[in-house]
């Protein structure tokens, strides 16, 4: 597929050390990710529920115990709360903390220490202390886990200032965006799109997923790289209208173009926040048209803030109005999740409308 | 029979008009609660969470197995940061009187537990304070009052750039971790901090602070279960001052029980401590060190105290609480306890001390002169408006770029 290779071009030139490659999913690639990080710096530490001898529920930490020691990588309590503030501290005393929220749904408890403590740590004391720590989150529907094991909260996280949110899309990006954020000195809510986990989901529930050792984006370097946070991916150039999108939606928008036949210039944020607002505009500018998908609910989701942003940098050269694909204003459903979760059909309905504006 | 439910909604005894009943307050004798050794497991401090350990009685003598005997050195160098603080507090609350900054909290009747402590830490130890804990900056002597004053007026000179309201001090050179005003979220922090000194193989230790009313926050508990787990090196100090805000400990769950059972059932050390006792406070605090740096794990204190003053300068306890409750408090004013002491053992006089509060008054005048030269919030010498925009992340967005662009600085 064209569009992926294009990407992988953009993707990989900055910091990859040139070392070889294997085929990972993205729980591999993110299992990767943080061995690197573990074996260049002692600081680095993992912890979470589940996450020590076992691995963690995604098995995303898996091994990392055995090869790096309970002091390391460690089981804690049920207690989201707890986990995100004694990171803080941590990240205080000078360590790097990586902690892992089991489910996105579950981050509330937290929601104090997140908003209130670690996103405002370096203003309030004008970076006497810093919070340097790296909050994952497996999120995002299309296992039948029902309204707590399935939401996408990214909004939540978008709207607190010192926070940086981050997405992938792919092996490739998960490793390098992960590395990047344990790098960072901001605190960094990184969120894993589950339903890619294993292959990439393309909103066909009926249909089996291709497996990531098929595609060139699970195609992943062994060693370090790092992507920069606050850069968009173009996932796929196109002409026609431009869908601004992140995680699991780029693969449903890009089957989705590809069915309904539209030239879409596909858009990966990536990093949701900070935003990378220059490649957004440019592409907006050029096909004058835009659809902004994503799994989340619509009311004040982060579709809201890229619309009005559109409207302020782009509104001249808009030739419709800009439509979103979102999750229904209700809870996650259980049995009904094919009818809620935005699939290619009605991702491809919008783009038609908007190409007929 | 069956009988109609009620709820319960706890009341204290004294209100405006009404004086306290202070016979809800557990206390022993000076010197009559047992000292356990340091590696006494938490299982056998369960009579020491509901005791009253307590060294300084009625007359002024040190006694019992906590009595530090400390030297009369470090008592006089305790009393006059008492002194200070108090001296400090009070110019302060006058200061925002005359507008000259926006909000105040003073820690009258509380100033040992700060004080006492700071001489069982050692440096590079770190506390996460809360409000009241400005004694374990105003004891040093390499933080300057005048820098704090700079702080509290958000004048040029504040070192946290007026983000923060008054009191919301940062010192990491000083080991006093960044105030934060929802109240113990800092409590779990220590103890993440603790695990990180521990995780290094480190010496430090943390101390943890939280208040009365804030216990009954998730954060309290939270920490509790993460000291008691990985048996972190931390001091978790619950400074009971019988009030948050206007209201009674009791509703944040202390009756008929005591904050310190709380570490009890959660596998924690734990003592209740008369925190106007000087003495005591310094040997609860040492027993605890030393726990924390010997590998033996977290120690909460209870600190039993009254909060004198208002909550803040917003508040006002005559609302709500009998006006002299604090001279019927049973345990007493921490500075007069500790001068009574040092009199009665030849240290110390009523004319040193009277020149001592001459000098100290002085001192503070003087930092608030100094202070006063770079501003105050009166005079809206305020740190400049682009500075708002820094540090929200390490390298400012374009987003924040543009923002302060628009506010045109």
């Amino acid at each position: 597929m064209n569009a992926m290779t294009t990407d992988k071009k953009q993707a990989a030139t900055p910091s990859s050390d040139g070392t070889k490659t294997s085929p990972m999913t993205m729980i591999q690639a993110l299992r990767s990710g943080l061995d690197v990080m573990m074996g260049r710096d002692d600081d680095v530490v993992l912890f979470g529920e589940d996450v020590g001898y076992f691995g963690g529920v995604f098995r995303v930490t898996e091994g990392l115990q055995a090869k790096y020691g309970r002091n390391r990588c460690f089981d804690a309590p049920i207690n989201e709360g707890g986990i995100v503030g004694a990171a803080i501290g941590m990240g205080a005393y000078g360590l790097r903390p990586v902690v892992e929220i089991q489910f996105a749904d579950y981050f509330y408890p937290a929601t104090d220490q997140i908003v209130s403590e670690a996103a405002r740590l370096r203003f309030r004391t004008v970076g006497d202390f810093t919070a340097p720590l790296t909050i994952r989150m497996p999120c995002g529907g299309g296992i039948y886990g029902g309204q707590t094991h399935s939401q996408s909260p990214e909004a939540f996280f978008t709207h607190v200032c010192g926070l940086r949110t981050v997405m992938p899309s792919n092996p490739y990006d998960a490793k390098g965006l992960l590395i990047a954020s344990i790098e960072c000195n901001d605190p960094v809510i990184f969120l894993e799109p589950k339903r890619l986990y294993n292959g990439p989901f393309d909103g066909h529930h009926d249909k089996p997923v291709v497996p990531w050792s098929k595609h060139a984006l699970g195609n992943v370097p062994e060693g370090y790289y790092s992507i920069p946070l606050e850069k968009a991916a173009v996932f796929r150039p196109g002409r026609e209208l431009t869908v601004l999108t992140y995680g699991t939606m780029v693969w449903v928008s890009e089957c989705a173009a590809r069915e309904a036949g539209v030239d879409a210039e596909i858009i990966d944020l990536r990093s949701l926040w900070p935003l990378d607002l220059e490649t957004i505009v440019d592409s907006v500018k050029k096909t004058g048209r835009c659809l902004v998908v994503h799994e989340a609910t619509r009311t004040s989701g982060f579709g809201a803030e890229l619309a009005a942003l559109i409207q302020e940098h782009c509104f001249y050269h808009l030739e419709a109005p800009i439509e979103r694909v979102t999750g229904w204003d209700t809870p996650y459903p259980h049995a009904q999740e094919w009818l809620y979760f935005p699939v290619p059909a009605r991702v491809g309905a919008a783009m038609k409308r908007a190409m007929e504006a | 029979m069956t009988q109609p439910l009620r709820l319960h909604v706890p009341e204290p005894s004294g209100r405006p008009g009404r004086e306290t009943d202070f016979s809800f307050l557990r206390r022993s004798a000076a010197g009559s609660v047992r000292r356990p050794p340091v590696d006494t497991s938490h299982f056998d401090t369960q009579d020491l969470a509901y005791a009253l350990i307590r060294v300084l009685d009625d007359e002024g003598n040190a006694c019992g197995p906590w009595n530090p005997t400390l030297d009369p050195v470090l008592m006089r160098k305790g009393l006059r940061a008492m002194m200070k603080t108090r001296i400090f507090d009070a110019r302060m609350v006058i200061a925002q009187r005359q507008k000259k900054m926006s909000f105040y909290m003073q820690c009258l009747g509380e100033e040992a537990i700060a004080i006492a402590h700071s001489f069982a830490l050692q440096p590079g130890d770190m506390c996460f304070p809360t409000y009241r804990q400005q004694g374990l900056l105003l004891v040093r002597d390499d933080v300057s009052m005048a820098e704090m004053m700079c702080q509290l007026m958000s004048n040029a000179k504040d070192p946290i750039k007026g983000r923060q309201m008054p009191v919301m001090y940062s010192y990491k050179r000083a080991g006093f971790f960044s105030i934060s005003g929802n109240l113990a979220t800092q409590f779990i922090q220590a103890v993440g901090w603790a695990m990180a000194s521990a995780i290094k193989g480190d010496t430090k230790i943390a101390s943890g602070w939280i208040g009365d009313g804030s216990t009954a926050e998730s954060d309290f508990h939270n920490a509790l279960t993460f000291a008691h787990v990985y048996r972190a090196p931390v001091i978790l100090n619950v400074v009971n001052n019988q009030w948050a805000i206007s209201t009674f400990q009791a509703i944040a769950g202390g009756e008929t029980t005591t904050f310190a059972a709380r570490g009890v059932g959660s596998g924690i050390a734990s003592l209740r401590v008369d925190g106007n006792d000087f003495l005591a406070v310094y040997a609860a605090s040492l027993w605890a060190s030393e726990r924390a740096r010997s590998n033996l794990g977290p120690t909460l204190i209870e600190w039993v105290t009254y909060r004198a003053g208002a909550h803040s300068t917003s508040d006002d306890p005559s609302k709500y609480r009998p006006a002299d409750d604090w001279q019927r408090f049973p345990l007493g004013d921490p500075i007069d306890r500790l001068k009574q002491h040092l009199i009665k053992i030849g240290e110390w006089s009523d004319a040193q001390h009277a020149q001592a509060q001459k000098e100290l008054e002085a001192e503070v005048a003087a930092a608030q002169k100094e202070a006063e030269r770079h501003g105050t919030l009166l005079d809206g010498h305020i740190p400049n408006a682009a500075s708002m925009f820094e540090d929200v992340y390490e390298h400012m967005p374009e987003h924040l770029r543009r923002q302060r662009q628009q506010l045109g600085v």
